[in-house]
C-alpha cells in the first residue's frame, strides 16, 4: 500500500509542468435586488416552497403546515417547536426510519439556487435530513447570503464533521428526463423564512 | 476487452431504430439546452469558467503536494486514506476494508471510478452483494448493463423497458410506465437495501486539500442515506478530483449542476470531514492511469474534468450514435480522449467519433480544450501505429498526392471524367463506405484552378 502512496506521488513529481497561479476570486459574484425575494424564487424553482413568518409565530406557522399536521413521527431540533422523536434517547440510526417529518435549523441560504447550509453540530444522527418523508428547514430571513461565494466564506470546515447544502426536495430525472420529486430523501421540503 | 472498439459498427447498430435514435438525439439536446439556459442566467459565468480552468490548471501541476496536504488533513481528521496504483489494487483495498467489518451488503451511489474498476463484479465474486443506489444505475444494474451516460446512466433506456425491468425484478404493474409510479417503486425498493446494508460506498466529486474533507454531490440524497445508516462509509476517488482551497468550491458548485442538468446546484451537495459517532470513514485515491496522464502535455488538461457530462449532451456524434458504442466507461467527447490514454489500440476509433465542431469545447465548464485534443488523438493513433489498414493506406495515398501538385491535377482531372462516367454500380460499390448513405456530387466541368486562371485572364 505504501508502495503505492509513493510511487504515485514520485511519478507525480516527474515532468512537471509549468504551475499556475491559483486565482484569487476577488470577483464581483453575482448581486440581487433583494436577495430573500431570490431565494424564495430559486427554492420554488427547485421545488420547494417557503414560509416567512416572526419569531413569535414560529410555532403557528409550521403547526399549519398540512405536512406537520399529517405526521405522526416527528423530529424537531427547533426551540419552540415539539417533536415527539428525542434524538438524544435514539442510539442506532436504523430507527429513524418511520419518521415522517424533520424539522432542523438550517444556518443560512443561498439566494442563487435556494440551498440551505446545515451541519450535523445539533443534530446526533446527520440521516435525520435524508430518511424522514418531509422536511423542514427554518433559517433566520437575515441569513441569506446572494452566492456560492459569500455561503463558503460563512462556513468554518475546523468545526463540523459533516455539512451539506440542501436545495429542494430529493428529486430524479432517471426516467425518460421525466422530473419526479420524492427519489430517496424528503418528498417535499419547506424553508420557513424568520424575521 | 478482447477485440478492439468499433465505434462506427456499434454507431450503425444504435442507428438502425431511427425513431430510437432520434428519441435519443432530442432527450439529450433537451438537457443541452436546460444547461444554456442556467449558464446565461449567471452574468459571470464566462469568468467562473475561467476561474474554475486556473484552479484545475494549478492542481494539475501541483498534486503531489496537494495530495499530501490532503492525506495529512485528512488523517488529522480521522479519515482513513488508502492509496491505489491502479483498479485491482483498489478492489482489494476495499475488499478488505469491507471483510475486516464482516460486510455482506454495499450500498453504493454513483461513482464512475469503480465503474472504471469494476467494483462491483469483483466484489459479487467475494460473496458480497452491491446495490447501486441511483435511480438509473440500479436501472441498468438490474437489466445487467452498463451506464451509456455518465450523469444519466440509463438515458438509453425507455420507460416502457423499465416498466418492464421492474416488473421482473421488483415486481410492479406490468405494462407500467409511468416514472412516477416506477420511481415510487425503487424508492420503496430501495430503501429495504439501504436499511440492511453494511457499508455504503460513495464516489468523490471534489476532495479539499486545506481540509482534508471532500464533497459528494447527489440530487436523490442515495449517497446521503447510504452512508448515514451504517457505521462504514469508504470513498473512491481518482486522485485528480483534487482542489486546493474550500473556497474554490463556490466556483465549482456553481458551475457542475448547471452544466450538467441546468439545475443551479445539486439537491445534495455533502461535505465529509469526518467519521460519524461510532463510525469509520475511508478514502481510496486511486491512479490507474491518471499519472501517466498527467505527464503528457498534449491531454494533461483533461485531467481537469469535473464529469458534468456537458460535452455529451452536446455532441451531434454521442447524440446519435449512444454511450454503448463507445465501450468506455466515461463516453463522449471526454470519453474518447481518456480511453485512448487508456489504451491507444483498443480505443483507436473514439477520437474519430467526432466532427471537429467544437461545441464540447464551448460548454465544457472547466474549458478543456476537447476538440483540439482528439485532433491530437488521431496524429498520435496514426504515429502510434494503431490505424486500422484501410485508414493507414487511405492516409498514405492522400498524403502522396496533396504533397504533389502535379499528382494532385492530375487526380483532380481524372476525378471529373470517372465519377461523371463511371455507372452507378461500380462508384457505389462495397468500398465506397462513404456513398453508403450520400450521394457524391456532381462533378464540375473544370476545376478551381481553371476558373481561377480564365477569370484573371478576364480581368
Amino acid at each position: 500500500m505504501n508502495d503505492s502512496r509513493s510511487q504515485i506521488l514520485n511519478s507525480l513529481r516527474h515532468r512537471l509542468p509549468q504551475s499556475a497561479p491559483l486565482p484569487t476570486m476577488d470577483e464581483s459574484w453575482i448581486q440581487f435586488p433583494d436577495p430573500i425575494a431570490q431565494f424564495r424564487d430559486s427554492v420554488v424553482a427547485v421545488g420547494g416552497q417557503t414560509e416567512t413568518c416572526k419569531a413569535a409565530d414560529l410555532a403557528d406557522t409550521v403547526g399549519r403546515l398540512t405536512v406537520f399536521d399529517e405526521s405522526k413521527r416527528i423530529v424537531s431540533t427547533v426551540d419552540g417547536i415539539a417533536g415527539n422523536v428525542d434524538l438524544q434517547q435514539v442510539a442506532d440510526p436504523h430507527d429513524l426510519e418511520d419518521v415522517h417529518l424533520a424539522i432542523a435549523l438550517g444556518q443560512f441560504g443561498v439566494a442563487e439556487n435556494g440551498a440551505v447550509w446545515i451541519d450535523d453540530h445539533s443534530l446526533r444522527h446527520r440521516v435525520v435530513l435524508f430518511i424522514p418523508q418531509h422536511v423542514i428547514l427554518v433559517i433566520p430571513s437575515r441569513d441569506v447570503v446572494h452566492n456560492m461565494h459569500e455561503a463558503y466564506r460563512r462556513i468554518d470546515f475546523a468545526e463540523n464533521h459533516f455539512g451539506v447544502f440542501i436545495s429542494g426536495p430529493s428529486k430524479t430525472a432517471d426516467i425518460e428526463q421525466s422530473l419526479v420529486i420524492g427519489a430517496h430523501g424528503a418528498r417535499s421540503m419547506h424553508v420557513v423564512l424568520v424575521d | 476487452m478482447s477485440s478492439k472498439t468499433d465505434h462506427p459498427a456499434l454507431a450503425t447498430v444504435f442507428v438502425r431504430d431511427e425513431a430510437r435514435t432520434k428519441w435519443h438525439d432530442e432527450a439529450l439536446w433537451f438537457v443541452r439546452t436546460k444547461r444554456d439556459r442556467a449558464a446565461a442566467a449567471v452574468p459571470e459565468w464566462e469568468t467562473l469558467r475561467t476561474t474554475a480552468e486556473q484552479i484545475k490548471a494549478h492542481v494539475v501541476a501541483n498534486l503531489a503536494e496537494l495530495l499530501e496536504r490532503f492525506e495529512q488533513n485528512a488523517a488529522a481528521r480521522g479519515i482513513q486514506v488508502h492509496w491505489a496504483s491502479d483498479g485491482e489494487e483498489h478492489n482489494r483495498i476495499v475488499l478488505e476494508i469491507l471483510k475486516k467489518h464482516n460486510v455482506r451488503h454495499v450500498v453504493k451511489s454513483k461513482s464512475m471510478l469503480t465503474e472504471e474498476c469494476h467494483l462491483n463484479p469483483y466484489l459479487e465474486a467475494n460473496d458480497i452483494s452491491v446495490v447501486d443506489t441511483d435511480l438509473g444505475e440500479r436501472i441498468v444494474q438490474l437489466r445487467g448493463e452498463s451506464p451509456s451516460h455518465i450523469v444519466l446512466p440509463a438515458i438509453h433506456i425507455k420507460k416502457e423497458e423499465v416498466g418492464e425491468t421492474f416488473h421482473e425484478h421488483l415486481g410492479t404493474d406490468a405494462g407500467a410506465s409511468d416514472p412516477q409510479y416506477l420511481t415510487e417503486a425503487a424508492r420503496q425498493h430501495l430503501r429495504e437495501q439501504f436499511m440492511k446494508a453494511d457499508a455504503g460506498i460513495t464516489g468523490v466529486n471534489f476532495a479539499i486539500a486545506e481540509t482534508g474533507g471532500f464533497v459528494v454531490c447527489t440530487n436523490e440524497g442515495n449517497a446521503d442515506l447510504g452512508v448515514s445508516l451504517p457505521g462504514l462509509h469508504i470513498a473512491c476517488m481518482g486522485l485528480e478530483k483534487m482542489i486546493p482551497r474550500y473556497q474554490d468550491l463556490a466556483v465549482f458548485t456553481r458551475l457542475l449542476a448547471r452544466s450538467a442538468t441546468g439545475q443551479p446546484i445539486t439537491t445534495y451537495t455533502s461535505h465529509f470531514h469526518g467519521p460519524r459517532e461510532n463510525g469509520e470513514l475511508h478514502i481510496v485515491i486511486v491512479d490507474n492511469g491518471r499519472t501517466d496522464l498527467r505527464s503528457d502535455e498534449n491531454f494533461r488538461r483533461s485531467l481537469s474534468c469535473i464529469r458534468c457530462g456537458a460535452c455529451m449532451n452536446t455532441c451531434p456524434v454521442y447524440r446519435r450514435s449512444g454511450g454503448h458504442s463507445y465501450q468506455s466507461t466515461v463516453p463522449g467527447p471526454i470519453g474518447s480522449i481518456l480511453a485512448p490514454a487508456r489504451d491507444a489500440h483498443q480505443f483507436h476509433t473514439l477520437p474519430f467519433a467526432c466532427s471537429l465542431c467544437g461545441s464540447c469545447t464551448d460548454v465544457c465548464p472547466v474549458k478543456i480544450d476537447l476538440h483540439h485534443e482528439l485532433l491530437t488523438w488521431r496524429r498520435e493513433i496514426a504515429r502510434r501505429n494503431a490505424l486500422p489498414r484501410s485508414k493507414k493506406w487511405g492516409m498514405r495515398l492522400a498524403s502522396a498526392v496533396l504533397r504533389r501538385p502535379w499528382l494532385y491535377r492530375l487526380a483532380g482531372s481524372m476525378a471529373r471524367i470517372f465519377l461523371r462516367w463511371t455507372p452507378r454500380w461500380i462508384l457505389y460499390s462495397k468500398l465506397n463506405t462513404w456513398g453508403r448513405q450520400r450521394d457524391l456530387p456532381v462533378p464540375p466541368a473544370k476545376s478551381f484552378r481553371q476558373m481561377y486562371r480564365e477569370r484573371q485572364k478576364r480581368s
